[in-house]
């Protein structure tokens, strides 16, 4: 009989298909988010396993900021080209107008406009009543409370008081007009399990999460790479060849980098095994206060 | 650092492979706001270096903020993540967390411990393979200590261990934790809880979280981690019973028509002859795909696709199973209800019900009871009101393929929605229609609990001066053969050949009870199962009463007789094998039976498309098919006196 088990990852991944084949069936329009990060890069290979031989039955959208690492779009572009899915790309047509920036507005400001409220146009513009998100219960405290179908009002605000009981693997899908649903089927996977993930599949990552000399200035002791000339040098800033690689991806000025030596994808866990430092400590937006993430939640953000 | 280590010993490849081949654990904390729960999650994650320096050092700097633990640092910091409930000081909602240990990956459901949020609960029971019940030392087992068990217990829960905590604030006394664990023991005898486990503990300081404590030299057995590490959980599945809920259907193309699904119970390989319910169509496996590969065979959980070699017509809902091993069909069912919304579950209400992949709308015919989860009583009730649990009747408007949630917890759960809110208001466990107070009272012995259970109450008539009242031994003759093979003509004239013996015998026959005691079971395998229990019972019954006691059944399955044995009891079980050929069992059957089999306006009759496993070493076999039925009772009345029975 223990030829009849799986391992703790591919219960995982059983587990994930079954909730996005369950999307599938239940939902009139979802659409599933595409961040281009190892996590997403994850979910959408769940999502191509689920259905083939067919193709995956709903479009990825990219919510874009414009201040995206360039290396992500020319990866972004290059992996769903061939995926037989329609993609769709949005970008804050008034945030872009007005050039919002994370350096003239401030962080907060600029995450608020280009990605929180770009998502829900994105949503609304589509008419979508169900959004894939790669976020993981392990990210971040706030998160670890996360149901996998998170319902979110038609503002597309979470309360964290009124979430609905999720028992066995039966989702509630139903929702009202105009209301909607986050769902996550990476909720139970950890850091490692998705990087074990991409290894064992040889899924293709973003070269970014390899150590390369990339030039580089330091801020607030957060290393944050020159990846164009858009990047404002404050007086006596120069930018440095170093050695580092990204441990999550995000808008290049808010994101960053560790200094490190690892090429391979198996020298990225060894190297994230033996750090103690947690994931989203790289990025900037998170650190504001505690309880900032479920702040931003509640917002709308994923 | 035990990973830098692990790494260091296998190297990283080595380290990734052992990695991959984990299994994963998941278990649930459930103890009352002041137990240390969220203290002991803080400290398995510390202890097994699972916390991030980033992490700690925010601990810290909240510990002086919010923390209740002066200068050190305040474990609970770690594991309690919405600002509401830091500042309360309490956990509001079900938290998951990780960690892995060079064993195993675990998941914990970390559910609150207060009255209003039993919701919350069993959604973190649901998925469970254990439960972590804790104690605080200092109080003993209260009320919330009754109704986590019970919920435990009710959600199917296997494994149990019973963390006494705060053990520091006792003085580490090994009375007290033993008058916890009578306590606990005696409450829990009631429940139908699986193996209890207990151990001494003081989360604050780590003592038998993952290190074995100084302080408890008394206590035997392992710290906590190692029982998590070590507990079997492989064989808690039902691997028995093939159910694959229909998912999707999946037509790329028009060459291609695959149904995928998750596996609830039970395992499926290609050429495997299946029926897809409630249609009744039957076709074979022709290929099962999973995650994009073919394989010859799969096993519940997978998620898999799987085609057919017919084109039947199935969709969205429908349950394929085994040809012969069917989920029951119903449109009435009795379910225990836990009731998690506000306005209250009454008789006469509709609401939208989601069992596996249907949903349909269901209307609440009759409350039974409501149980008091303090004492366990069942209380007459018309309605279950927010965190109550109970009975509940349901008339479906479509078939739902039902399996008890006993058995099979995919087929046998589902939740209520409220059609106006869309709320999940409540969440269902399917009962097998046995009275429930009998399947709650059988309850599986502990290793560790075995010194201290419970006296039953005994009645003051031994069994010696009833067999000396009666003038007879008592026993169960137990008779087993393919239908029309002579089970009950043969029982029917042992009874009158006992009865000149002045014997006092009866005879059990599946006609008899089918019209009575069973009169509420079909056919389907758990249906046949739940039929043979209840003659083991009564046969039992009869036997301590002192009567002999002959019952005749099909009883294919061996393992359902070797059930039958453990029930009655293998000093008084006498297995009587009636044999013959299936073609003289036909040649007799006057009912045509076996003729509306092969024209197939029956299913499962045993040996035409049903198995019957004979019986390895009967106490006799009987050839039926060449002896008549005075010469086969007359070397049953020779065997018996052999064995000093009559």
């Amino acid at each position: 009989m223990s030829t009849y088990q799986l391992s703790h990852l591919e219960q995982l991944e059983h587990e994930s298909i079954h909730i996005i084949r369950e999307v599938a069936a239940e939902f009139r329009n979802p659409v599933m988010l595409f961040s281009i990060g190892k996590d997403s890069t994850v979910m959408l290979r769940l999502a191509q396993k689920a259905f083939a031989p067919a193709p995956i039955p709903f479009p990825l959208l990219h919510v874009n900021t414009t201040w995206k690492f360039r290396e992500m779009i020319t990866f972004r572009d290059a992996m769903v080209k061939d995926l037989g899915a329609r993609f769709i790309e949005w970008i804050n047509p008034q945030g872009k107008a007005a050039n919002i920036n994370p350096f003239d507005h401030g962080t907060q400001r600029y995450t608020h406009v280009m990605k929180t409220e770009a998502l829900k146009q994105a949503l609304e513009a589509g008419g979508y009543d169900a959004a894939f998100g790669g976020a993981r219960r392990d990210e971040e405290k706030s998160r670890a409370k996360e149901r996998v179908f998170s319902f979110r009002d038609k503002n597309h605000a979470w309360d964290p008081k009124n979430q609905r009981p999720e028992l066995w693997n039966l989702f509630n899908t139903r929702i009202g007009k105009n209301e909607s649903i986050r769902v996550f089927p990476l909720s139970n996977w950890t850091e490692l399990d998705v990087w074990l993930y991409l290894w064992r599949e040889q899924v293709p990552v973003v070269p970014l999460y390899f150590a390369k000399r990339r030039p580089i200035v330091t801020r607030n002791g957060a290393l944050i790479m020159v990846d164009d000339e858009r990047l404002p040098l404050e007086k006596g800033e120069v930018p440095e060849m170093r050695m580092v690689r990204f441990r999550t991806l995000g808008c290049y000025p808010l994101t960053g980098a560790v200094d490190s030596t690892a090429t391979t994808m198996t020298a990225i866990i060894e190297e994230m095994l033996r750090t103690r430092s947690s994931e989203r400590q790289g990025r900037v937006i998170d650190y504001d206060e505690a309880g900032s993430m479920e702040e931003k939640k509640r917002e709308g953000y994923f | 650092m035990s990973i830098t280590k692990e790494l260091d010993r296998l190297g990283i490849e080595g380290y990734l492979d052992a990695y991959s081949k984990k299994e994963l654990l998941r278990f649930l904390t459930c103890g009352s706001v002041d137990d240390g729960k969220s203290t002991l999650i803080g400290r398995l994650l510390h202890d097994s270096n699972m916390v991030y320096e980033d992490q700690l050092a925010a601990a810290k700097r909240d510990s002086a903020r919010f923390g209740t633990t002066g200068e050190e640092i305040d474990f609970a910091l770690l594991v309690d993540g919405l600002e509401a409930e830091r500042q309360q000081g309490i956990t509001i909602d079900v938290a998951y967390r990780y960690f892995t240990t060079p064993k195993r990956k675990f998941i914990i459901a970390d559910t609150p411990g207060h009255e209003q949020y039993t919701r919350n609960m069993a959604t973190g029971a649901s998925n469970c393979d254990l439960a972590v019940i804790l104690i605080d030392a200092r109080k003993g087992v209260l009320d919330q200590t009754r109704r986590h068990s019970f919920i435990v217990a009710l959600l199917g829960i296997k494994h149990v261990v019973v963390a006494v905590n705060k053990m520091d604030l006792v003085e580490w006394s090994q009375p007290v934790y033993e008058k916890i664990r009578a306590d606990y023991v005696d409450f829990a005898a009631k429940l139908a809880l699986g193996d209890a486990h207990f151990i001494p503990m003081a989360a604050r300081f780590g003592d038998n979280v993952v290190f074995r404590s100084e302080h408890t030299p008394w206590y035997q057995g392992p710290p906590l981690l190692d029982y998590l590490e070590t507990v079997h959980i492989a064989s808690d599945r039902n691997l028995i019973d093939f159910r694959m809920p229909v998912q999707n259907v999946l037509r790329p193309n028009l060459d291609f028509r695959g149904f995928a699904g998750t596996i609830a119970s039970g395992t499926l390989s290609v050429g495997d002859e299946i029926v897809s319910l409630p249609s009744g169509r039957q076709s074979r496996v022709r290929s099962i795909i999973t995650c994009g590969r073919e394989i010859p065979e799969a096993f519940a959980p997978m998620a898999v696709t799987v085609t057919l070699a017919d084109e039947i017509d199935a969709s969205r809902g429908d349950v394929f199973a085994p040809v012969n091993n069917t989920p029951r069909l119903e449109t009435r069912i009795e379910a225990m209800v836990v009731w998690m919304a506000n306005e209250a579950l009454e008789s006469g209400k509709s609401y939208l019900l989601k069992h596996t992949t249907n949903t349909t709308s269901a209307t609440v015919t009759g409350v039974r009871y409501k149980t008091n989860v303090n004492t366990l009583h069942q209380e007459k009730s018309g309605k279950l009101a927010l965190n109550e649990i109970g009975r509940v009747e349901i008339e479906t408007m479509r078939p739902l393929a039902v399996d008890p949630y006993r058995s099979n917890r995919q087929m046998g759960a589902f939740i209520l929605v409220d059609r106006m809110t869309n709320a999940t208001v409540g969440a269902g466990m399917i009962v097998d229609r046995t009275p429930a107070e009998k399947a709650l009272s059988r309850r599986r012995s502990s290793a560790d609990a075995g010194k201290d259970v419970r006296k039953a109450v005994r009645s003051a008539v031994s069994d010696a001066q009833r067999k000396s009242r009666l003038g007879q031994e008592p026993f169960t003759l137990w008779f087993t053969g393919l239908p029309r093979s002579g089970k009950t003509s043969i029982a029917f004239a042992l009874e009158q050949a006992l009865f000149d013996r002045s014997r006092f015998a009866h005879v059990l026959d599946g006609e008899r009870l089918r019209s009575g005691l069973s009169s509420d079971l079909g056919f389907s395998a758990a249906d046949r199962w739940e039929h043979q229990r209840r003659a083991a019972e009564v046969a039992h019954l009869q036997n301590d009463l002192g009567l002999i006691t002959i019952v005749a059944l099909i009883s294919p399955i061996e393992a359902d007789r070797a059930q039958a044995q453990r029930i009655v009891g293998s000093e008084r079980f006498l297995e009587v094998h009636c044999d013959a050929p299936i073609e003289v069992c036909e040649a007799r059957d006057v009912h045509d039976l076996y003729g509306r089999a092969r024209r197939g306006e029956i299913s499962g009759l045993t040996g035409v498309d049903a198995p019957y496993e004979p019986p390895r070493s009967p106490f006799l076999r009987l050839d039926t098919a060449k002896a008549s039925v005075s010469q086969n009772v007359a070397r049953l009345i020779a065997a018996l006196e052999q064995r000093g029975l009559l």
